[in-house]
């Protein structure tokens, strides 16, 4: 506590005799002053504040995960960071809101949240409601099983109606899994995480666990040989950053700034220090989609 | 409100999946109820400290908990409820004989936790019947057994269906749990999914679906409501 | 024990004392052997009651130990405050609500015979529309689950604690109401009539008269509800994202240590689900106990009959 007072006031006091230029890598840096800012923008209006409300997943292995400190940490959390920093404003100035799949779309209409980074796909329904910058990455879903279990080997053979599959509720997978299924009610299980999800594959309650390769490839490196992905990925998931529909300044500013940190490394930094711990392969980030 | 006719199907399923569930679970809790109930009066000490703990337990945990250690805890004990799988049952019911055990997992939840109100409501009958009518039964030499099946709790049910009623309505309105908790399809998962993740990546405005998902629980819970209090009221007629 | 199971069978006498003790030895240890080989065998098996899962929670050389504590400390005062935010609003809309449906019975008999006929009968039919409607707000919000008032209520006001304490409190403020009414009408009949001899008006009798008497016998059936409340903040936990009461961080905590540790083994539910429902066990248990007390204490001065805690019609389900 008193260690953090203490840094705060050197902060403090750095700030106040003007020294603009130090490290760029420190989150906590302020970036650009308010005069860059068009008038009127989001961009000024949360620099103005200095605080920014963020939207993410806090059960997303690698992606959004909050830890037992109650702050969420991976990927999507880095890139949050990131916009916050260009913004102006300090990591610890950001609030992190839980986003599950169901919401994303009401907290940004609804202005609960300034933006939201939480394994999110872009899509044309979304679109009719909010704005997606990016894609900064594309993942891909994918099937876990156990590893003893020969017999699924993607999601065709979902089709006979024999084997059941979990995944979470309100989730994209969940939506994209149902057109192979034969019967949505007897092959179905929809849970709140997938820890629950993984458990029942464990215990063999179903048979399948499906979700974003990323995921699943935490899961199966965490468990010891027990579970394997079956098959290859059967869908691209562009996962974007949602904002109000109608907020095209603060879509352009994020996509510049993705388009950035491509560029000066931050992204695979990023990368590295969270979802790489599960795939070693650092993504190259995809281009983004101005429409 | 185009929603109710758009996504008539849907609720139509829900309804009816959500109704299976309450039938079943008060079939069950009604039966695990009665026992514990009679564990909780027998004169045997062991028994009753089982019936009493039992419904000090279920009574002041959350329902949610009770679900989680059913859907977590039965499989780690190797059993996937299969025992419900009751050959003719599951004609009617088709939800019981499928392999998911989601469906079977939330009506052994629903009656553990619902059988310890039961319990109590039955005990409130029993408290109900004058306690001469046990006395005379003894008198004439009926055991415990005997007294209890023919004496005591033909007349404690009577008493007893009017708390016992309510119990069943509360326990219709907690099956909207099992939607949060694995099972697919019910009404309260239905709700969530039209409101906010959407079918066919469409979403519907609030306040249709609200109204739809809620008549779905009031077509059940109101009519047994005012049955209830129509049974009261005889009831309080006769006595006067 | 109670009064209604010594009726049921004789005091026992020297010979089916010791039969009573056989039997009970013999029900003890067909209960422990019962649940060794059904409970406890398969457990250990899948190994359950291994440290490695239940380290973080009663270990605290664990290195997860003081973490997992300080989330579930979060939680409880996130239960607690909820519940304590619900009840405290419930009573109150209780309160208002339950004289509000007396009144309204009490008036809704009333002619006007002194007032012209056209100001008479739209006084009645005001009465009578009033009635209809907190009649229809009443069987609504009361027949339908709390766990779909909650999401709504989220789903309109967005929050974390606003929703789960505003869905909390339409559903108990109305379960109080009816504990508050059938309090008040539980109060003598003589009492009424002696206030409105007196020539106190109805809002006077029920104020003064009804309602300090009615609030006295409805406490057991208050705190009963309490109960109920702390139970149903749960509900707000699986439905409220971010709403991080005990079953809500329980479920997510034990999620997280795998990932943690980066070792599936560390998935623990049943662990913190049992730690968790402990808590609220000793604290549900000591308040189900005052109300009986109460309820007992209450129950033997003869004029005030408290509200039975059964008679709430099931609200504690």
């Amino acid at each position: 506590m008193l260690m953090k007072r203490l840094a705060a006031a050197a902060a403090i006091a750095v700030l106040g005799v003007g020294v603009a230029a130090c490290g760029g890598t420190d989150p906590a840096t302020p970036g650009p002053s308010t005069a860059s800012f068009k008038a009127g923008s989001t961009m000024e209006k949360l620099n103005k504040a200095q605080k920014i409300t963020i939207g993410t997943k806090f059960d997303q292995p690698g992606f959004g995960l909050k830890g037992l400190d109650g702050k969420p940490a991976g990927f999507d959390v880095e890139i949050g960071k990131l916009i916050a920093k260009e913004l102006g404003i300090p990591a610890d100035k950001i609030e992190w809101v839980e986003t599950k799949s169901a919401v994303r779309e009401e907290v940004i209409e609804k202005g609960t949240v300034d933006l939201v980074v939480a394994t999110y796909t872009i899509n044309d329904a979304r679109k009719q409601r909010i704005a997606f910058a990016g894609p900064y990455y594309v993942a891909g879903q994918h099937i876990m099983v156990r590893s003893d279990d020969s017999s699924i080997t993607g999601p065709d053979s979902f089709k006979e109606g024999t084997k059941k599959v979990c995944s979470v509720q309100g989730s994209t997978p969940a939506t994209n899994i149902k057109k192979y299924l034969k019967d949505e009610a007897t092959q179905l299980v929809l849970f709140g995480g997938y820890a629950e999800c993984v458990d029942a594959l464990k215990n063999k309650t179903v048979d399948a666990v499906t979700t974003d390769n990323v995921i699943l490839l935490g899961f199966v490196a965490s468990s010891n040989g027990a579970y394997k992905l079956a098959g290859n990925k059967f869908t691209d998931e562009p996962y974007g950053i949602g904002v109000k529909k109608d907020d095209t300044d603060f879509r352009n500013f994020i996509n510049d700034l993705l388009e950035k940190i491509a560029k000066d490394g931050s992204y695979a930094k990023a990368w590295n220090d969270t979802a790489g711990k599960f795939d070693k392969n650092t993504p190259t980030a995809p281009a983004v989609n101005r429409y | 409100m185009n929603v109710l006719w758009e996504q008539f199907p849907v609720f139509r399923d829900g309804f009816l999946l959500t109704f299976q569930l309450s039938f079943l679970s008060a079939i069950g809790a009604l039966l695990v109820g009665t026992l514990v109930a009679v564990l909780r009066i027998s004169p045997v000490p062991p028994l009753r400290w089982l019936g009493t703990s039992y419904v000090n337990l279920f009574r002041n945990i959350p329902l949610t908990a009770v679900f989680v250690f059913v859907v977590v805890g039965l499989p780690l004990l190797g059993s996937s409820a299969d025992f419900l799988k009751i050959p003719g049952l599951d004609q009617i019911f088709t939800r019981l004989g499928i392999d998911l055990p989601y469906f079977r997992f939330s009506i052994i939840a629903l009656s553990l936790y619902t059988a310890a109100f039961v319990c109590e409501a039955l005990r409130s009958g029993i408290n109900a019947v004058p306690s001469g009518q046990a006395e005379a039964a003894r008198s004439i030499g009926l055991t415990f057994t005997q007294n209890l099946r023919f004496i005591v709790l033909p007349q404690a049910w009577r008493a007893a269906i009017v708390p016992l009623g309510s119990v069943i309505i509360a326990m219709i309105k907690n099956s909207a749990i099992a939607g949060f908790m694995g099972l697919y399809g019910d009404l309260s998962s239905r709700g969530q999914e039209l409101v906010s993740a959407g079918v066919n990546g469409v979403t519907y405005p609030l306040i249709p679906v609200f109204i739809a998902i809620s008549l779905g629980f009031l077509i059940m819970t109101v009519p047994l409501g005012l049955l209830l209090d129509r049974i009261e009221k005889n009831r309080m007629v006769k006595a006067r | 024990m109670s009064r209604e199971t010594s009726v049921l069978y004789d005091a026992p006498g020297p010979r089916a004392k010791r039969r009573t003790i056989i039997l009970s030895v013999v029900i003890g240890l067909a209960a422990v052997a019962l649940l060794y080989q059904f409970v406890y065998k398969p457990l250990d098996a899948k190994g359950q009651f291994s440290m490695v899962k239940w380290g973080p929670l009663i270990d605290p050389d664990n290195e997860y130990f003081d973490g997992v504590w300080d989330r579930l400390w979060v939680g409880a005062k996130a239960t607690m405050q909820a519940a304590a935010l619900a009840i405290v609003f419930s009573a109150l809309v209780g309160l208002v609500l339950g004289v509000i449906r007396i009144l309204l019975r009490a008036v809704s008999t009333r002619r006007y015979a002194t007032l012209p006929p056209a100001v008479a009968y739209g006084l009645r039919g005001l009465t009578w529309v009033l009635n209809a409607l907190t009649r229809v707000c009443v069987e609504f919000f009361r027949g339908i689950p709390v766990v779909i008032t909650i999401f709504f209520a989220w789903q309109l006001l967005g929050g974390t604690f606003l929703p789960v304490v505003v869905g909390l409190v339409i559903y108990n403020g109305i379960v109080i109401a009816e504990i508050v009414r059938s309090g008040m009408e539980g109060v003598a009949k003589g009492q009424r009539e002696a206030a409105e001899s007196l020539g106190l008006s109805s809002l006077q009798t029920t104020r003064l008269i009804l309602l300090p008497q009615a609030i006295r016998t409805m406490l057991p059936a208050l705190i009963s509800q309490i109960v109920v409340v702390l139970k149903d903040t749960a509900l707000g936990g699986i439905i409220v994202a971010g709403y991080e009461e005990l079953i809500a961080t329980s479920r997510q905590v034990s999620q997280l240590l795998p990932q943690l540790a980066f070792d599936q083994e560390l998935y623990n539910p049943l662990q913190f689900f049992t730690i968790v429902c402990l808590m609220f066990l000793v604290v549900n248990y000591a308040l189900s106990k005052l109300a009986q007390y109460l309820e007992r204490r209450l129950s033997t001065k003869a004029d005030a009959k408290p509200v039975k805690v059964t008679s709430a019609a099931g609200t504690g389900v």
